[in-house]
């Protein structure tokens, strides 16, 4: 191949950008990278600030948490503690990404080869995208969720509108849905149906709580649980049944649960995410280096950065903070395609379905199909665990010791890969807490489950969150624990009991 | 397909208004920390802003979390040494330190305080809201006043010096067309007629001298319209507009004698701080005059006033009398606004108190527009205090506080200057 390389800066001028970008879209497409269009952002590092506060929203609504956010990022980035991110890229069709001012041209090709060619791509093609996030909307959800949040601030006073959301915010965990298909539907059905279901929705809270006595025979029938079946979306259950909300309230609880359902799948997929979009700036761009496109100062001050990103410090060094997703994620990646392209017998024993495989093939289904926890479980192949030296440590409360487990050896590698899958599994951090009664004939008290993973304990800011469940809810709220034995306790309570301490 | 666009100029403050919803929620710890600071300033010192802490756990946002215990197995990079059925140690409960911990820091719950700089402008907001500079609302319009020159467009008489030529000229050729204009268009048409006339082989003369004539007579009129006409000039317009004037002085006035310490002292400098730096958000200049007294008084620069030491008696009414005289020579009333703040620790020879009555209400109280009187002491009031109490209930502008610890200052002060005071008072 020629070597006619383009323009390598270090600054960068649109034109250049343009140049860059039409030869990674080239690129992309010969790799069958399925993208959304690009919409690409040059912000200055302020700019990014305020991306960051917002938490990847581009139109978030008023909250002093993210003013808490932003003065912590202000305050790191002024000190030089931290420095920012090289680029933001939002789940939206068209695909917005931020390039900061201040990269250089490699710098800003690395971003536009991973953001908007990487990470879109992944989020065009995931399974849980697709499922569970609607990417053409969601820019005009989130604006009318702004301007209706600035709206009932005004109608009902920013206090009102700040506890309650306050308080959405404490669960906001909970308002997603871990197994049903969320609908998707455009702004203006949006906004009609959101007038129809504040009507309607009043309607079925107010039958639900009927006051008229019901009919005798009626009464002698066993009690029902409602809910019939525990629920797992806390905020959609307060949304729907919580009496004594109004509808105003109601609806901005659902702007919170939509937009925690928006994050959902990037919270479950951030090793796929990052070693995808890292995969592929690290192929795309050698693979302008081969045509002789790129020159050798480009890649030199490009491999410089992509090998910080990809680094795994070990678990003794005091840069050690857990598992580097990026470190993880390429490296699979990476080693998907090793085994497609140079299976050993080893490869061949553990992964007969794709081994000598066509490996572009393979990555694609691998990426469309899959989140960190299974990806884990189907592709961590035996080498990597060597590579990476994984171990484990078993904390057994009562064992005065921690103890190794499974190492990086035959015995081990089945372990090491499933308990490294579950540890990506996001229902074994948050605590399995569901909605499990009310006392609709009674108090109308509200009661929770917490079911400890492998007895794991609720921390103490319980106590907080059933305070501000509390205030949603409108009636007193318990949680109670339920161990492996079936042992139910009470472990928390608003407003706190104290009926048999005076009594 | 992929376009760019360029974000830069676009406004940066998107998180303005989530910092402002930041700051209202945490108002009251961010008031205790600002007022906190307030005593570590000098007195002119208005040009920076402050940094507050905020006890972390005060603004968590709480969400369920698993807690510490239970039973857990945790993935690791690196193994150098480690075979199956290692045992180790547990690391020290409460430190994240080695292997083990990986889950201790994702609670949030770091002990150490929120720290972050609010403005200069925020931190005076703060410092002072709801506070208010006592009458200045009725005095406004009649004694601040100082009168200022501004444009107010164009009028038709007025002085040479201000006739605007480019405007009149205009005028003028306006005026010249509208005029002439019927005049021209029918000069044009008789010398097309004439024209016409003088083509044909035989001119009848007598049409001909006709028109020349009419000509003749057109041309006059047009060249009688005058070039300039009194009705064409236009002056530059200038009106006088009230203008509080922005100008302030602020009296210190000490006592230095043998019974004031440096406990005392300082506390009286807090006091003189605050007061500045009120009055650098109402006034842009303001001088400050310090006048320390013991049985003599004298003006001195800030050093000497706050840390000189002297000994000896007390009569205030040499202070005071002092003050009326650089008030008569330098701030003549007009263009100033004079604030006066008195410290003492309540000594005062007996026989002068009457003194001090007469100035003020005769003299002082006339010309200034506040009068503070502060008294820092822990023991009993005597006679100056009581005549004080008097002019307290006649004057509207005089007020007098006790101070008997440096935490009273910051109250106190918001008390002198709290806002509808005199309103508040008269119900």
């Amino acid at each position: 191949m020629s070597y006619n390389p383009m323009n390598d800066g270090p600054d960068w001028t649109f034109e250049m950008l343009g140049e860059y970008q039409a030869e990674i879209a080239r690129v992309a497409e010969h790799y069958r990278l399925d993208t959304y269009p690009n919409q690409i952002e040059v912000i200055t590092a302020e700019q990014m600030m305020d991306a960051y506060s917002s938490v990847g929203m581009p139109i978030g609504y008023s909250h002093w948490s993210y003013g808490k956010k932003f003065i912590q990022t202000e305050q790191n980035y002024k000190r030089g503690q931290m420095g920012l991110a090289y680029e933001i890229v939002i789940n939206s069709d068209p695909c917005i990404s931020y390039l900061m001012e201040e990269n250089t041209l490699p710098m800003q090709a690395l971003v536009m080869a991973h953001a908007c060619y990487g990470h879109n791509s992944f989020f065009k093609g995931n399974y849980l995208f697709k499922t569970w996030t609607d990417a053409p909307s969601i820019i005009d959800y989130l604006l009318f969720a702004k301007n209706y949040i600035a709206e009932c601030e005004q109608k009902y006073g920013i206090d009102e509108v700040e506890n309650l959301l306050d308080s959405c915010h404490a669960l906001m965990n909970y308002g997603v849905d871990r197994y049903k298909r969320p609908q998707q539907i455009s702004l203006y059905e949006e906004q009609k149906r959101q007038k129809e279901r504040e009507d309607y929705l009043q309607s079925q809270v107010n039958e639900l709580w009927r006051t008229i006595p019901v009919s005798a025979h009626e009464e002698k029938v066993k009690r029902i649980r409602f809910p019939t079946e525990p629920q797992e979306n806390i905020l959609y259950f307060i949304e729907k049944n919580a009496p004594l909300l109004e509808s105003w309230q109601r609806e901005i609880i659902r702007i919170v649960r939509k937009v925690s359902q928006y994050f959902y799948p990037q919270r479950q997929t951030q090793v796929m995410n990052e070693g995808w979009a890292t995969f592929w700036h690290y192929t795309i761009l050698n693979h302008l280096y081969d045509e002789g496109k790129v020159s050798d100062a480009f890649m030199l001050e490009f491999l410089q950065s992509h090998t910080n990103v990809v680094y795994q410090p070990p678990y003794n060094s005091k840069f050690y903070s857990g598992i580097n997703p990026y470190a993880l994620g390429f490296n699979m990646m990476v080693d998907i395609r090793r085994i497609c392209e140079n299976p050993t017998e080893e490869d061949k024993q553990w992964f007969p379905e794709f081994a000598g495989k066509d490996w572009l093939d393979t990555l694609h289904f691998a990426m469309e199909n899959f989140k960190d926890e299974s990806f884990v479980s189907q592709f961590l192949s035996p080498k990597l665990i060597r590579d990476f030296k994984l171990f484990t440590i078993v904390d057994q409360q009562k064992s005065p010791h921690l103890e190794v487990g499974a190492i990086h050896n035959d015995e081990g590698y089945q372990f090491v890969r499933s308990s490294l899958s579950a540890q990506y599994n996001l229902s074994n951090h948050e605590p399995n807490i569901q909605v499990y009664d009310v006392d609709v004939r009674g108090d109308r008290s509200l009661t929770l489950r917490y079911v400890p993973q492998n007895d794991i304990p609720l921390a103490n800011s319980k106590k907080e969150v059933l305070k501000h469940l509390y205030r949603l809810w409108g009636f007193s709220v318990k949680l109670e624990q339920v161990d492996s034995d079936g042992a139910k306790t009470i472990i928390g309570q608003c407003p706190a009991e104290n009926k048999e301490a005076s009594a | 397909m992929a376009h760019f666009i360029d974000r830069r100029l676009n406004g940066k403050n998107k998180s303005t208004l989530n910092r402002q919803r930041f700051i209202r929620r945490y108002k009251k710890q961010i008031k205790e920390a600002v007022s906190d600071a307030i005593n570590k300033r000098s007195v002119t010192d208005v040009s920076s802003g402050e940094s507050i802490s905020i006890p972390q756990k005060d603004m968590s946002e709480p969400a369920f979390h698993q807690g510490k215990g239970g039973d857990r197995e945790m993935i690791h990079p690196g193994n150098d040494q480690f075979t199956t059925g290692d045992k180790i140690q547990r690391p020290p409960s409460g430190q994240s330190g080695g292997a083990g911990e990986g889950e201790a820091s994702d609670q949030g719950e770091g002990e150490d305080d929120f720290v972050f700089s609010i403005s200069k402008d925020e931190y005076l907001d703060l410092l002072f809201e709801d506070l208010e500079l006592p009458n200045l609302q009725q005095s406004q319009l009649d004694k601040l006043v100082q009168m200022k020159t501004h444009r107010a467009g164009f009028c038709n008489d007025g002085m040479p010096s201000n006739l605007d030529i480019v405007r009149s000229l205009q005028g003028s050729l306006a005026r010249r067309v509208a005029m002439s204009a019927g005049k021209r268009r029918r000069l044009k048409e008789l010398e097309e007629a004439l024209a016409e006339l003088l083509k044909e082989p035989v001119p009848p003369q007598h049409q001909i001298s006709q028109l020349e004539s009419e000509i003749e007579g057109l041309k006059r009129q047009i060249a009688a319209v005058p070039f300039i006409d009194n009705y064409d000039l236009r002056f530059r317009n200038y009106e006088k507009k009230p203008h509080p004037t922005s100008k302030a002085v602020m009296f210190c006035l000490m006592d230095v004698s043998g019974s004031m310490d440096q406990g005392t002292k300082d506390m009286a400098k807090r006091f003189y701080i605050l007061l500045y730096q009120f009055l650098t958000r109402t006034y842009k200049d303001i001088e400050v005059v310090y006048i320390r007294h013991h049985t003599q008084a004298k003006e001195v620069d800030e050093q000497e006033f706050f840390y000189s030491q002297e000994t000896g008696g007390t009569i205030v009414s040499s202070a005071l009398k002092l003050m009326d005289e650089i008030v008569k020579e330098r701030y003549s009333q007009g263009d100033w606004n004079i604030y006066a703040a008195q410290a003492s620790d309540g000594d005062n020879w007996a026989d002068d108190s009457p003194h001090c009555t007469d100035i003020m209400t005769n003299h002082l109280l006339k010309t200034v527009r506040y009068y503070a009187y502060i008294e820092i002491t822990t023991r009993a009031h005597q006679s100056l205090w009581r005549e004080y109490q008097a002019i307290e209930n006649t004057f509207d502008n005089f007020a007098m506080q006790h101070i008997k610890s440096v935490e009273d200052i910051y109250p106190i002060f918001r008390e002198l200057f709290k806002k509808n005071r005199q309103q508040q008072g008269a119900a």
